[in-house]
């Protein structure tokens, strides 16, 4: 169970999606997660060995660590990504009810096609649409959420080369150095405009739902 | 051999189960097993080379360690979500018992194999009976264990070889406590969904008892 998993549950919703969505896919698979697991993970895996402090204090090392990173930037980013992904579940979900809806009126004799039935592509109207809105509007929620917590967090995206720390029991204030600043400043900005775009892109989706809903009703009423 | 087996056992279970159940799956999925192995493995990864006391006597980080943590918080997490699957084979097994003696007698025995009804209605119910049981039991623990959900910054350890009372300090307790908060909750959310499950059942089928027993006495 790891990402390839949660890849493979978002792939099936990919069939019912926009296209726009189906981009905000491709983006979220190849910029975040794989970006994450093949390069970001190597940059912090060596993060609390090589925060080095100038002081022989024992103890005084965890206790900066721990001040200046209350929570890691990468578990942030693993945790934006499960709460990015999760929307998606309600519209498979949604799915996979309407399927069993009418996997069981097969069953009480209406004739449908169990092939068909099996690839059919649902669209996107009704309370599949409703859905399908609501899990666009965490997906932008959970986003802004997580990058307000970054910024809140780390006082802004730069990654200090230097932090000053007098937690006890260090004896006094002690420098202590973080391992790869500049590397890990890159990574953050670049995770941010990611962040970035696929927030645009969610909004775009919206917007394109919205008017296309509107469009259709008032073509109805004319 | 490794979590890949829990999520083609949960996924084989997710067939028999009713919404609720399909939801439980889900959140035990994503927010248990993924945040798991994912981030919650890594915190814990160094966790005996950081613990860090403020002594050179050999043997004293040890024993100190070995004091404070007698099963690390990320072996109980293992255990746990162990346990609470494994309830879910009981289903299985009782799915794949019936489809047996179907083929055994070469006859329909039941309008569907999974349909919970009557024996396997007992098996579901007795399986989220069990996992809300472990659920509960594995919170206790923790909370027993570690005196509350709270990982301290430095403890206090005054254990032989140590000579005298001695500062040891846990690495990222603040990370660590954020993770074992978001443990509990999802805990507390997948004991609420089976409680609603175990409640939506046992109202379904006792209506459906008292309606057939109402049209048998119409009758």
């Amino acid at each position: 169970m790891d990402w390839g998993a949660l890849q493979t549950v978002l792939g099936g919703v990919n069939k019912h999606s926009t296209g726009i969505g189906k981009i905000w896919l491709t983006v979220l698979f190849i910029f975040r997660i794989m970006i994450l697991v093949v390069a970001a993970e190597s940059v912090w895996g060596d993060e609390q060995q090589d925060f080095v402090c100038n002081t022989l204090q024992p103890g005084c090392r965890n206790v900066c660590y721990d001040h200046f990173f209350p929570i890691s930037h990468i578990r942030l980013w693993a945790l934006q990504l499960i709460f990015v992904s999760t929307p998606a579940l309600l519209v498979a979900m949604h799915v996979a009810y309407r399927r069993h809806e009418k996997k069981r009126r097969f069953r009480n004799g209406e004739k449908i096609d169990i092939e068909e039935l099996k690839n059919e592509k649902f669209h996107i109207r009704g309370p599949l649409w409703w859905t399908y809105t609501s899990s666009i509007f965490f997906r932008i929620a959970f986003e802004a959420i997580f990058m307000y917590v970054f910024y809140y967090m780390y006082d802004g995206y730069q990654m200090p080369r230097l932090m000053k720390c007098s937690a006890w029991p260090c004896p006094n204030t002690v420098d202590c150095f973080v391992s790869r600043p500049t590397e890990k400043t890159t990574f953050t900005i670049f995770m941010l405009a990611v962040s970035g775009i696929c927030m645009m892109l969610n909004l775009a989706e919206l917007c394109y739902l919205v008017i296309k809903v509107c469009w259709k009703d008032s073509r109805k009423t004319t | 051999m490794s979590w890949g087996f829990l999520r083609d056992l949960l996924s084989g279970v997710n067939k028999y189960s009713t919404g609720i159940g399909r939801i439980w799956v889900a959140v035990v999925f994503v927010f248990r097993l993924l945040v798991y192995i994912v981030a919650a493995e890594n915190i814990w990864k160094y966790e005996h080379d950081e613990f860090e006391c403020n002594i050179k006597q050999p043997g004293c980080e040890n024993v100190c360690f070995d004091h404070f943590f007698p099963v690390s918080h990320i072996r109980l997490w293992a255990l746990q979500l162990i346990m609470v699957s494994t309830p879910s084979l009981l289903v299985v097994f009782h799915v794949a018992y019936r489809e047996n003696r179907e083929k055994h007698h070469n006859q329909k025995l039941h309008k569907s194999p999974g349909e919970i009804d009557g024996g396997l209605l007992c098996t579901y119910l007795i399986s989220l009976i069990l996992k809300t049981g472990f659920e509960t039991v594995f919170l206790v623990l923790f909370y027993k264990l570690y005196n509350g959900f709270k990982v301290p910054r430095l403890v206090k350890c005054d254990i032989r070889p140590c000579p005298n009372t001695v500062d040891c300090y846990i690495s990222k307790p603040t990370e660590k406590m954020i993770f074992l908060y978001f443990l509990v909750a999802t805990s507390c959310l997948c004991i609420v969904l089976n409680l609603s499950e175990l409640s939506y059942l046992i109202f379904k089928y006792s209506i459906k008892c008292y309606l057939k027993r109402y049209s048998k006495k119409c009758q």
